[in-house]
């Protein structure tokens, strides 16, 4: 009772290298919350390593869709233009978060000496925060193409009611079950009758 | 019943047998069914061909060294069965360097040597004058790009650590970086130099097969383990590669190996770009000087794809000579079993016994002799080893 807690060692100084703002602001976001105060995302590739040294993080993350990935390796060398050795964030011991992170894309990269227990919140956290932007960014697609569908669905009713003197329902029904009989989607059989009578045109 | 395989590649002409061995179907016929992984970056193949996510990569010769030795990163022992291609790259330079190193040469411009020395009163010049040093890209740190250019930099008595700044450029940015005047020269593999050259902002000084004669360059890379667990699938691909290593070879197929190349998923180049490569005919100027080498690329060709371990302790030496691995004969042992022309040899019998003659030949040194890497080594003026 009374013990003074230890005190607390500074937030470590994280740099996330992404390409994406959506899926960067996401992660910073994660990281703010859990108490990561100092968070600096880049988004533009040039002069990349010079941009990191000017930042001089403790971590750095980036996905793995970046090409830049392989301009961070250079930070492992010694040499005049590395300034602090950087080492990449694998524990041998520990086989299935390697996996998962690049399962989910993202890749981290420490200074040496940073302990290990301290980085292992982040790379979760970053795991987890990749990996329900690729979720999100799936529903997206989906209901985009859900919503492109719909219109050109609408214009090849609209098409077949003009020319087959149908209503919409039937319109939709004859689309329906064309498509079932050629084992194709509906939005496919609709795109057809669209290019159709653009040629008949 | 095929064989579900996943091979990752990076979209170089050099992936040109894996390519071809998917889509002409070489490998379907070997009873493998190949998903092809196109990825962005050497890390990426790496790391995914060493947690298991790929079976097999088109890999950096260097990167299978570095990997099996624990070099920058995690050990995971690797073996290379075939090589994909034996040299393809080159060195481009600015037009404002070109003119710089044609100002000052003395001698015959194709001549590395000649070139080297240039170079070197061109850096001399600037450090008097007080300009920033040069600044070269190259793909990787542990990448045959950066050994050949600093090979051919210190031969002229250029120090790459001290006089020039050597950087990692993802191959896609080399030309933009040339462009804005990031990176004053670059080596890199094909198409990379050729689309700088027509886009009229960079000069080919030199093909690397000027340099040296044979250089390998990617090989068909698996897990050690895996391998051993997977004999028979590892001898089907490479019996793959073979046939399709022949059909590129082909003079007549080139112009449908180019169409397969050229695919968006695959390499994503212009397909006469691709055709020149594998030619070793390549626009050198912008103003549409040609220069020809026929050793510029070598796929399949006189034995090419035949792992020989006396290529795999120069690129150890190369580790050696610039800090980046320590000298030691287990080290060299394991650095030379990386190549493994049995599992080759295995794979096709008596016809791929062709006599091969892959000695490196440098244009600067002695010949190299793999049991005695501290003493070729002592004739180099310029490294971070100290024998």
């Amino acid at each position: 009772m009374g013990a003074e807690s230890p005190p607390k060692e500074p937030s470590p100084k994280i740099v996330i290298v992404d390409e994406s703002p959506i899926r960067a602001a996401i992660l910073e976001e994660g990281l703010r919350e859990a108490g990561f105060t100092g968070v600096v995302h880049i988004s533009e590739m040039q002069s990349l390593l010079q941009r990191i040294y000017a930042l001089d993080p403790d971590v750095i993350l980036i996905d793995l869709e970046n090409p830049s990935r392989d301009i961070l390796e250079q930070m492992f060398q010694v040499s005049r233009a590395v300034r602090r050795p950087i080492a990449m964030f694998v524990d041998q011991s520990d086989a299935a978060s390697i996996q998962a992170s690049v399962d989910a894309g993202v890749s981290a990269y420490i200074v040496d000496g940073l302990k290990k227990e301290r980085i292992k919140p982040i790379l979760d956290l970053c795991i987890s925060r990749f990996n329900a932007f690729a979720k999100l960014q799936d529903e997206l697609d989906r209901a985009k193409s859900a919503l492109e569908d719909r219109k050109v669905i609408d214009r090849a009713k609209g098409i077949l009611m003009k020319l087959k003197g149908l209503t919409e329902e039937e319109a939709y029904v004859l689309l329906r079950s064309t498509a079932m009989r050629e084992k194709k989607k509906i939005g496919e059989i609709a795109q057809s009758i669209l290019t159709a009578s653009e040629l008949l045109k | 019943m095929s064989t579900p395989l996943h091979v990752g590649f990076i979209p170089l002409i050099d992936a040109a047998a894996l390519i071809v061995a998917v889509d002409k179907g070489f490998a379907r016929a070997e009873g493998l069914d190949v998903t092809l992984a196109r990825e962005v970056s050497w890390s990426n193949v790496r790391d995914k061909l060493n947690i298991g996510l790929f079976d097999a990569a088109h890999l950096l010769a260097p990167v299978a060294i570095a990997s099996s030795l624990g070099l920058g990163h995690v050990k995971v022992p690797i073996v290379a069965s075939f090589n994909l291609g034996l040299n393809g790259n080159a060195i481009t330079v600015s037009p404002a360097l070109h003119a710089a190193i044609l100002r000052e040469i003395d001698g015959d411009r194709f001549d590395p040597m000649v070139t080297a020395r240039a170079l070197a009163r061109v850096v001399a010049a600037r450090r008097k004058s007080g300009a920033e040093p040069l600044t070269f890209g190259m793909t990787f740190p542990f990448s045959t790009h950066n050994y050949q250019l600093r090979f051919w930099m210190a031969a002229g008595g250029v120090d790459p650590d001290e006089d020039v700044r050597m950087v990692v450029l993802p191959p896609p940015y080399m030309v933009e970086s040339l462009a804005n005047k990031q990176v004053d020269a670059f080596c890199v593999g094909a198409p990379w130099n050729s689309i700088a050259v027509d886009l009229g902002i960079g000069h080919i000084l030199h093909f690397v097969s000027d340099i040296l004669l044979n250089a390998v360059e990617k090989v068909l890379a698996f897990r050690q383990g895996w391998s051993e667990r997977n004999k028979e699938v590892v001898a089907a691909l490479v019996r793959a590669a073979f046939r399709a290593a022949e059909f590129i070879e082909q003079h007549e197929n080139r112009a449908e190996v180019a169409r397969i190349l050229a695919q968006p998923e695959r390499i994503g180049v212009p397909a006469d770009v691709i055709q020149r490569t594998l030619e070793g005919r390549l626009k050198i100027s912008p103003d549409g000087t040609m220069h020809e080498n026929k050793r510029y690329l070598l796929v399949g060709r006189e034995g090419a794809a035949r792992p020989d371990t006396a290529q795999a302790a120069w690129l150890y030496a190369q580790m050696v000579r610039w800090g980046q691995a320590p000298l030691s004969p287990a080290a060299l042992d394991a650095a030379m079993a990386v190549f493994r022309p049995d599992l080759y040899d295995a794979a096709l019998g008596p016809e791929a016994r062709e006599p091969v003659s892959n000695v490196v030949g440098a244009f600067a040194g002695p010949a190299f002799e793999p049991r005695d890497i501290a003493g070729h080594l002592a004739a180099f003026e310029i490294g971070r080893w100290k024998g």
